[in-house]
C-alpha cells in the first residue's frame, strides 16, 4: 500500500479543518481544543497539532490531507508537516483582511521548505463581507501563475475543485520538468 | 542580588524601564549572538555605552558619526597621544574645532544609538553589574531613558514588521524584468548601491548580509526598501539545496521519481476525487 499526502495551510480560522472534513472518507483526526486566547476567540476551537483525513484513492494508494495548525506559535510543525508532500493548498478567509500577511508569510515559509506545487483557495466566498478574490490577489502579491479559487470549505464540490485544480498543477509541473530533463 | 536573565525572558524595554525608575547606577553587559554591549548608567539615566572591543575614544566616536575625516582621525589620534577623552575634548573645544554642545550631542547621539540597537537583539543574556564603571577618563553623558524605549518600542516593531515581509534570509533577489518605477527617478542609499551591485539569484541575501557586515535588520530594511521600488524580487537561490529533513517522521512514502510513474500515480488520484 503506498501513501502519499497533500497539506492544506494557513492562517487560523482560515477553514482548514472544514475543507479537509469536506472530502474525507474517515472522520478527520483533528487535534483541536478550547480557545483560551481572548485575541483569537473568534472561534471556540482550533487546531493545535494537525488534522488528518483520508482518500482511500484505490488498493494500493492512500491520500493523506493534514491540516496545519493555524497559529503562528505552532509553526515548528510545519516543516515537519510539508516533509514529502505532493503539493499544498494555501487556504485564506476571505473575510479577514487583517489575515493576509500572515497567509503570505505561510505560503512563502512552505515554498522555502518544498519546491512543490500549490494553489490558493479564498475561502468564504458565501459570505457577504468575503473580498474579491482578484483584491486578495493583490494584497497577497500573488505570482499571475499561481492559481487562486474561489472556495466554501464546507462544500464538497468546492473543495473537491480546489484539490482537482492542485492535481492538474502538480501534473503541468511534472510535464514542464519532462520538456526541461 | 545581581539582576541577570535572558531577552527572550525579560526584554530589553522591561529592562530600561526597571534601571530608570529604580535609579539605577551601573553596568549593563549585554551578550548576543556574536557579539557584546556594555551600557553604563548612572541614577537612571544612559550615561555611556559600547559595542564589543570598538574603539570608543571621542576621536574614534567623532570618525564614526562623520564629524570627522579619516585623515583627521589619524591626525587627531596621533598628535592626543597620552591625552585623556576629556583632555581631548578640551583640546578641540580650545582649538575651536566642536563647541562643549557638539561634543556632548554627538556622544549622546552615538550612545543612544548602540542602545536602540540591543533592541533589535532578540536573543541574547544580560547582567547588570553595579561594581562596573566605565573608565574615569571618558566623557558621560545624561540621557532620560523614556525616548530610548519609545523608539526602541518603535524599531521592534519594524524588525518584526520586516521579518513578517521577508521571513528568510536564505532566499536569493534577482532584478525584476520590467522596473515598475521610472529608474531615472530613484535615488539609492550608499547601503543600496552596496546590496544592488550583489543582486543575483546565486547569492542568498544572509551571504549579501555578511559580505557587507550588515545586520539582519539592515539587510531586510535595504531589501524591504529595493523591494517597494520594484527594482528587485525575492527568488530561490539557484544551485543550492533545499533543507534536507529527516526522513520517516510521517509514515509518508516518497513521491516516485519516475515521471511516468508519477504522473500515472496523480491522474489515479484525479479519478478518485471526481467520483467522491
Amino acid at each position: 500500500m503506498q501513501t502519499v499526502k497533500m497539506v492544506v495551510t494557513g492562517p487560523f480560522n482560515a477553514g482548514k479543518t472544514e475543507f479537509i472534513r469536506s472530502v474525507s472518507e474517515i472522520d478527520v483526526v483533528s487535534t483541536e481544543r478550547r480557545i483560551s486566547s481572548e485575541a483569537e476567540k473568534i472561534k471556540n476551537t482550533t487546531t493545535v497539532a494537525m488534522d488528518f483525513g483520508r482518500i482511500t484513492v484505490d488498493k494500493q494508494l492512500v491520500l493523506y490531507l493534514f491540516g496545519t495548525p493555524g497559529q503562528k506559535r505552532f509553526d515548528f510543525m510545519w516543516e515537519i508537516l510539508s516533509e514529502g508532500m505532493l503539493g499544498f493548498v494555501v487556504m485564506v478567509d476571505s473575510t479577514r483582511p487583517e489575515s493576509f500577511r500572515e497567509a503570505r508569510h505561510i505560503l512563502e515559509t512552505f515554498r522555502a521548505y518544498a519546491p512543490t506545487p500549490y494553489i490558493v483557495a479564498a475561502n468564504k466566498q458565501d459570505r457577504e463581507e468575503a473580498w474579491e478574490i482578484n483584491d486578495i490577489r493583490i494584497a497577497l502579491r500573488l505570482d499571475p501563475n499561481i492559481k487562486m479559487l474561489n472556495c466554501i470549505a464546507t462544500q464538497k464540490e468546492s473543495v473537491k475543485s480546489i484539490l482537482l485544480e492542485l492535481l492538474y498543477t502538480i501534473l503541468m509541473e511534472i510535464e514542464r520538468q519532462k520538456t526541461y530533463s | 542580588m545581581t539582576l541577570k536573565g535572558n531577552l527572550n525572558d525579560f526584554s530589553l524595554s522591561q529592562l530600561l524601564n526597571l534601571i530608570s525608575l529604580a535609579n539605577k547606577t551601573g553596568t549593563l553587559v549585554v551578550e548576543g549572538q556574536s557579539e557584546a554591549a556594555r551600557v553604563f548608567f548612572r541614577e537612571g539615566k544612559l550615561a555611556y555605552a559600547q559595542f564589543g572591543q570598538e574603539d570608543n575614544s571621542l576621536v574614534g566616536i567623532l570618525h564614526k558619526t562623520n564629524r570627522i575625516s579619516a585623515a583627521q582621525y589619524r591626525g587627531i589620534k596621533e598628535k592626543s597621544e597620552g591625552l585623556s577623552d576629556k583632555e581631548l575634548g578640551l583640546m578641540l573645544i580650545n582649538a575651536n574645532y566642536f563647541s562643549q554642545q557638539d561634543i556632548f550631542s554627538c556622544l549622546q547621539g552615538y550612545f543612544t544609538e548602540v542602545v536602540n540597537k540591543l533592541f533589535t537583539w532578540m536573543e541574547g543574556f544580560f547582567h547588570f553589574e553595579t561594581n562596573l564603571t566605565p573608565p574615569n577618563d571618558m566623557i558621560m553623558v545624561k540621557v532620560s531613558l523614556e525616548n530610548i524605549i519609545l523608539e526602541g518600542s518603535r524599531r521592534i516593531k519594524e524588525t518584526e514588521y520586516l521579518k513578517d515581509e521577508i521571513p528568510s534570509l536564505e532566499m536569493a533577489l534577482k532584478f525584476v524584468d520590467r522596473p515598475g518605477s521610472n529608474l531615472r527617478n530613484i535615488n539609492l542609499s550608499k547601503q543600496e548601491w552596496k546590496v544592488i551591485s550583489v543582486v543575483n539569484p546565486k547569492n542568498t541575501m544572509r551571504q549579501i548580509a555578511d559580505a557587507h557586515h550588515l545586520s539582519d535588520l539592515e539587510i531586510r530594511r535595504i531589501v524591504f526598501s529595493l523591494l517597494q521600488a520594484g527594482l528587485i524580487e525575492i527568488v530561490r537561490p539557484i544551485g543550492r539545496h533545499l533543507p534536507v529533513h529527516s526522513p520517516g517522521s510521517l509514515p509518508i512514502d516518497q513521491v516516485p521519481v519516475n515521471k511516468e510513474e508519477r504522473k500515472s500515480l496523480i491522474h489515479r488520484i484525479i479519478s478518485r476525487i471526481r467520483s467522491l
